[in-house]
């Protein structure tokens, strides 16, 4: 803007500011969301102690399901197809992806909320049920202070509010149109997780230096996608998605101040470039990836699978609109970097994770792996990309709680024995868990009949029918290197003799089992009868212009 | 009516699942429910049967579709049954003569501790082959013929503790198998061809094929039919079959199994009536094994095995017979009717004979059972007056048929097949004979069993005697009854049709002349054995008879064709699979595991690293981007 731009709006004291237009019922699900969010806080404040759990548990499962009905009811009324429009003075972008994802994420949520919710696992503290965070978050770990805290049977229920706001972040997400909007989700979303992960009430140095990790990269990778996002408007004079691909395609009206800035294509590309590494970064892509096993390791095992599962969806949510509707007319230049994204993360996730001996590190580099192979489908370009990019989604976060919720159960005397070793013989001691375990390996592995099967078949079918070739078969490779490390752990569970001392499966409470239930009904369903959600996620392909 | 015709296969298929799933509250009386449901499907075969007499001959075919199992554009797989003569016949046989096998069995195995599975075999066994007979296309079919395939597996190796019987039931089920690839590929060029593999389509259309196509067909069909009904080339696993307990041989034999093969021929008549090659294959293959079966059957000294040899010539008269095309096909079944009813018996006297010695099997170690065993004597001695064609017995009507059928042929060929007949119907007379001499005449031979205990020979339960006095029966009236007016024949023809063929020589010079080389047969067996003292200890023999106790050197031929090539081949692909597959695999996987672990270092711990490669992987990015615009 020129300087005379300034001069007007200052002195323009006559102009009254116009209050935004904003469509309350179409915002919904978020607001419904972060208001039990609020309440939670509320209820934090002004509940004593022991009622606190079950109040949080309800609060937070009551504003889950509202928010998901809310998308229902805005799904039913056509906002996802036929009606799909910018709302809130267009600073959200309400149609298929946003609605389908929200839909996932809101699932997502509920089954996390039931393995937070679990507190027959730990021994009891003081007398009190314990669940898996820690204590008083605030005492020194081994200290006098978090002695007393277990004597007094404390536990941290301000997770399930940080995590409804977390949830209303990812909510906003992909949602999002314009890249400040984005940014603040971001944000919103980040924060209360950098939080969650450092409140493990075990190994809780483990956990907090995971979450400083956490912090301090994921606000390098901020920067970055700030500093994109200033480059961009530097460019084009606007935040908004599709005001920029306007701009790029030369089909906008430029004001004579922007004429000579879009000239200078570096603007263009670096901006670019710097918000891809933002998101690449929240998914976990090669060379972005490597707070993601020590994040995943140190932080409360259902908080890792709520991260796990939910970041993703939420951040290729974005990538997908970022790609899709800001710069498809770049395509000649990002698809190649993607390329090559994709392919050092699918390779460089399958090998490493051969060497892990830790089962929640070998899941990171698993979903690693995994965010490669999702990149693939977003590289394809086309609707058939977005669709199995969405279903992907779907069938990987269900596959991905499953299995973390499995991870809580196999404990030691010193809380969850994650040490591959001393799962051997599992399948011997409990068949049944270890045979759901197996299962949701398999799925990861992309075995036909589960799952797994079905979302990566339909990645790789769109990837090559956008002509990336090449990238299926090396994804197919590094499937093949993946599946070794998969079916050694169930070979490992069911044909090794089991250590003598080694862990035992606890018994879990409803909560928990429920949990691995709809991983295990899930993962089944949408490997034996893809076809209903495989119709949805197609459906669901449109985006606001 | 139609609808009873599920219920044949349902009922012994019932009764297989209740006696397998039903655990141990069938041990007590399952064999009973297994014969009783045996005996129920011959009820309705029997109300099927009275249900078909009363109707037109040309309207005699019952169809049933039960259920489209796979019912996709172009491919119907259905599940559907006719019922036609043809079929009616193999219905009767198979649970008539199956049902008395299953009541003798209860006596047989009344002291086995695994009777329950071994009924539920056996009526595993009635199904499949009632499957297969009342199934109204090829797929069906193979269904029930692999069914019987199961079933013989299972009850072949029915003790299987013995490591001669397990693979003895390995043998036969993979001989099988290549029957089996045959009777598949059929199907599929069946498929190919007429877009179909039911009866009624393909037969239709078989007109408009070409002759190299059906002739196809028809080998692969034969190839099938060789398989299970022991012809050569794949007739080896017959004799060792043996192993299995002795109803089970008479069930092979008499009733299921080696007859399919002949049902599988004459129900593809129409397409061998238009391949005449094959139909050729289909006589030499007849002819060349109703001479090997009756030269192993000679030389045998094991009386099962000895019926064995018997039963492979008896098959290979009737495929004889259905290789010559409308000439021969009543004639083929009516043989294997009138088979199925004395060679049942045979091998029930069989069973009989050795309960009553110590489970001897050894000809040479019997000798003077007359008189201890007269029920068993009487009955065995029908059947083989039956089988070598004795004047007004069943076999002599339905073999003298075969025989003529054979030179009506015409021309060099039929004067050929014509005398390998004749000269088989000798050797018949002469091992049956022979058999007959050994066990029941002559002085006592008998000797201590493995434990040292004298055999004690008695006539067997009541269960075991009545099953052989019906068969018995048969042996001697079935025949009769069916040439009585060509009863057998009119009641075929609508499916099978027929033709007189032109014969050089007259009926009643055929009969003649089989009558005169049996007979021959006959008088040289008895001035073999009959006359002078059986040597207990084999003599050594001539080097015919030596090949034929090896039953024709056919193992050693196989071993040398076939397993050795095979074990060599085998070899090679382990060795490559081993050092090279394998050592491929293994040094990816070494090389995969070798760079993880160095990238491992990379994850260091230390969030400073970690930055530096966000940071780098920008830069990276970043000039990439500009540099894809600027290339």
């Amino acid at each position: 803007m020129s300087s005379t731009g300034w001069l007007a709006a200052a002195g323009g004291s006559t102009q009254s500011i116009p209050a935004p237009h904003i469509e309350y019922g179409q915002l919904s699900p978020m607001l419904v969301v972060f208001g039990a969010a609020v309440v939670g806080i509320l209820l934090e404040a002004f509940l004593p102690r022991r009622l606190r759990h079950w109040a949080q548990v309800v609060t937070a499962l009551v504003g889950l399901a509202g928010a998901f009905v809310a998308v229902l009811v805005l799904a039913v009324q056509g906002y996802g197809t036929t009606k799909v429009g910018a709302i809130a003075m267009g600073a959200v972008a309400l149609d298929g992806p946003t609605l389908f994802l929200q839909g996932v994420i809101l699932l997502v949520a509920v089954v996390a909320v039931l393995t937070y919710a679990e507190r027959r696992l730990e021994p009891k503290a003081g007398g009190e049920p314990a669940d898996a965070f820690a204590a008083q978050a605030s005492a020194t770990p081994g200290g006098e202070q978090e002695r007393s805290a277990i004597r007094a049977g404390f536990t941290t229920s301000e997770v399930f509010p940080l995590t409804m706001f977390a949830v209303g972040g990812m909510l906003l997400f992909p949602a999002a149109n314009d890249l400040l909007t984005m940014f603040v989700a971001l944000e919103v979303f980040s924060l209360p997780l950098y939080l969650l992960c450092a409140l493990a009430r075990r190994r809780r140095l483990l956990s907090q230096e995971a979450a400083v990790k956490y912090f301090l990269l994921g606000a390098f990778a901020s920067a970055f996608f700030l500093f994109g996002t200033a480059l961009l408007y530097g460019y084009a004079g606007t935040v908004r998605l599709g005001e920029v691909a306007e701009v790029i395609s030369g089909n906008a009206l430029l004001t004579p101040a922007l004429v000579s800035s879009t000239q200078n294509d570096a603007l263009l590309l670096v901006g670019l470039a710097m918000l891809t590494v933002g998101l690449l970064f929240k998914v976990g892509a090669v060379p972005f990836h490597s707070w993601t096993p020590d994040v995943y390791q140190g932080a409360p095992t259902p908080v890792t699978g709520f991260m796990a599962a939910a970041t993703k969806v939420a951040a290729f949510g974005a990538v997908l609109r970022l790609f899709y509707v800001a710069f498809p007319a770049l395509r000649l230049d990002w698809r190649p970097v993607l390329w090559g994204v994709a392919i050092l993360t699918m390779v460089v996730g399958a090998v490493l994770a051969v060497t892990q001996q830790d089962v929640k590190r070998l899941l990171a580099y698993s979903s690693i792996a995994h965010a490669g192979f999702i990149l693939t489908g977003v590289i394809a370009s086309n609707r058939q990309g977005v669709g199995s990019v969405l279903f992907y989604l779907l069938a990987y976060s269900f596959v991905t709680l499953g299995a973390f919720a499995v991870v809580t159960l196999v404990r030691d005397s010193k809380g969850e024995a994650t040490h591959l070793s001393s799962w051997a013989g599992l399948g011997r001691r409990s068949p049944l868990v270890a045979a759901v375990f197996a299962l949701f390996l398999l799925a990861f592995a992309g075995i036909p009949l589960t799952s797994g099967f079905t979302g990566k078949f339909a990645v790789f079918q769109a990837a090559a029918a956008g002509g990336a070739t090449p990238l299926v078969i090396v994804g197919v490779l590094s499937s093949a290197v993946a599946a070794f490390f998969y079916i050694r752990v169930i070979v490992l569970m069911f044909f090794s003799d089991p250590q003598p001392g080694g862990p035992t499966v606890a018994v879990p409470s409803a909560f928990t089992a429920t949990a691995i239930g709809i991983g295990v009904l899930v993962t089944i369903g949408l490997g034996l009868l893809p076809q209903y959600f495989l119709d949805l996620a197609s459906k669901a392909v449109f985006f606001v212009g | 009516m139609n609808s009873l015709i599920p219920l044949l296969v349902a009922a012994p298929l019932a009764g297989a699942v209740l006696l397998l799933l039903g655990g141990r509250a069938f041990d007590r009386l399952g064999h009973w429910l297994a014969t009783a449901l045996a005996a129920l499907s011959f009820g309705f075969g029997l109300a099927l049967f009275s249900d078909m007499l009363g109707r037109d001959a040309e309207d005699r075919t019952l169809t049933q579709h039960l259920f489209s199992w796979i019912p996709v554009n172009g491919f119907q797989a259905d599940i559907s049954f006719q019922l036609d003569q043809l079929s009616m016949t193999f219905v009767l046989l198979i649970t008539g003569v199956g049902t008395l096998i299953h009541l003798y069995s209860v006596g047989y195995m009344a002291h086995d501790e695994r009777r329950r599975r071994f009924f539920a075999y056996l009526n595993l066994f009635l199904a499949a082959m009632l499957l297969l007979v009342v199934a109204d296309n090829y797929l069906l079919l193979y269904f029930g013929w692999e069914g019987v395939g199961l079933a013989s597996y299972l009850l072949i190796g029915f003790w299987q503790h013995k490591p001669s019987a397990a693979t003895a039931a390995k043998k036969a089920f993979i001989v099988n198998r290549v029957g089996d690839m045959g009777l598949s590929i059929a199907i599929m060029l069946m498929f190919v061809e007429f877009g179909s593999f039911a009866f009624e389509p393909v037969f239709g259309a078989a007109g408009s094929a070409s002759e190299g196509k059906l002739t196809a067909i028809g080998l692969m069909l034969l190839l099938a039919a060789c398989g299970k009904s022991a012809q050569v080339p794949l007739q080896s696993w017959l004799g060792d079959a043996m192993e299995g307990p002795t109803p089970v041989s008479a069930l092979i034999h008499a009733a299921t199994m080696v007859t399919a093969g002949v049902y599988l021929i004459t129900r593809s008549g129409a397409i061998f009536n238009l391949a005449p090659d094959a139909q050729t294959a289909v006589v030499v293959v007849g002819a060349v094994t109703l001479l090997f079966g009756a030269i192993v059957g000679c030389a045998k000294d094991d009386i099962k095995k000895a019926l064995a040899g018997s039963t492979m010539s008896q098959i290979g008269f009737m495929i004889l017979a259905a290789g010559l095309g409308p000439i021969g096909y009543a004639f083929a079944i009516m043989h294997l009717v009138t088979h199925g009813f004395f060679k049942a018996g045979l091998f029930l006297g069989a069973g009989s004979v050795m309960h009553g010695m110590n489970d001897e099997v050894n000809m040479r170690h019997y000798g003077g059972l007359r008189k201890y065993m007269p029920v068993t004597f009487v009955t065995f001695g029908l059947g083989y007056l039956a089988i070598i064609g004795f004047p007004g017995l069943s076999g002599f009507f339905s073999k003298d048929k075969i025989i003529e059928a054979a030179f009506a042929k015409g021309g060099t060929e039929g004067w050929i097949l014509g005398l390998c007949t004749l000269v088989g119907a000798a050797v018949t007379a002469f091992y049956m004979t022979r058999v007959m001499i050994l066990t029941f005449f002559g002085e006592k031979r008998w000797q201590p069993d493995a434990e040292g205990h004298d055999p004690h020979p008695h006539e067997s339960p009541k269960t075991m005697t009545v099953p052989m006095i019906v068969l018995a029966f048969g042996s001697v009236f079935a025949g009769g009854l069916f040439a009585f007016h060509e009863s057998f024949l009119t009641w075929l023809e609508p499916v099978t049709g027929h033709e007189e063929g032109n014969s050089p020589l007259t009926p009643l010079v055929v009969t003649l002349l089989t009558t005169a080389c049996m007979l021959a047969g006959v008088a040289l067996s008895y001035l073999m054995y009959g006359r002078s003292a059986v040597p207990v200890v084999p003599p050594y023999g001539s080097p015919l008879t030596r090949a034929a106790r090896r039953d024709l050197l056919q193992d050693d031929f196989n071993h040398a064709v076939l397993v050795r090539p095979g074990s060599a081949l085998a070899a090679a692909l382990v060795y490559f699979d081993s050092r090279g597959l394998d050592g491929f695999v293994n040094g990816l996987a070494a090389t995969i595991g070798g760079v993880s672990s160095r990238l491992r270092r990379i994850q260091n711990g230390y969030v400073r690293t970690y930055a530096l490669s966000m940071f780098g992987g920008t830069l990276v990015l970043v000039a990439t981007t500009l540099l894809m615009r600027s290339v």
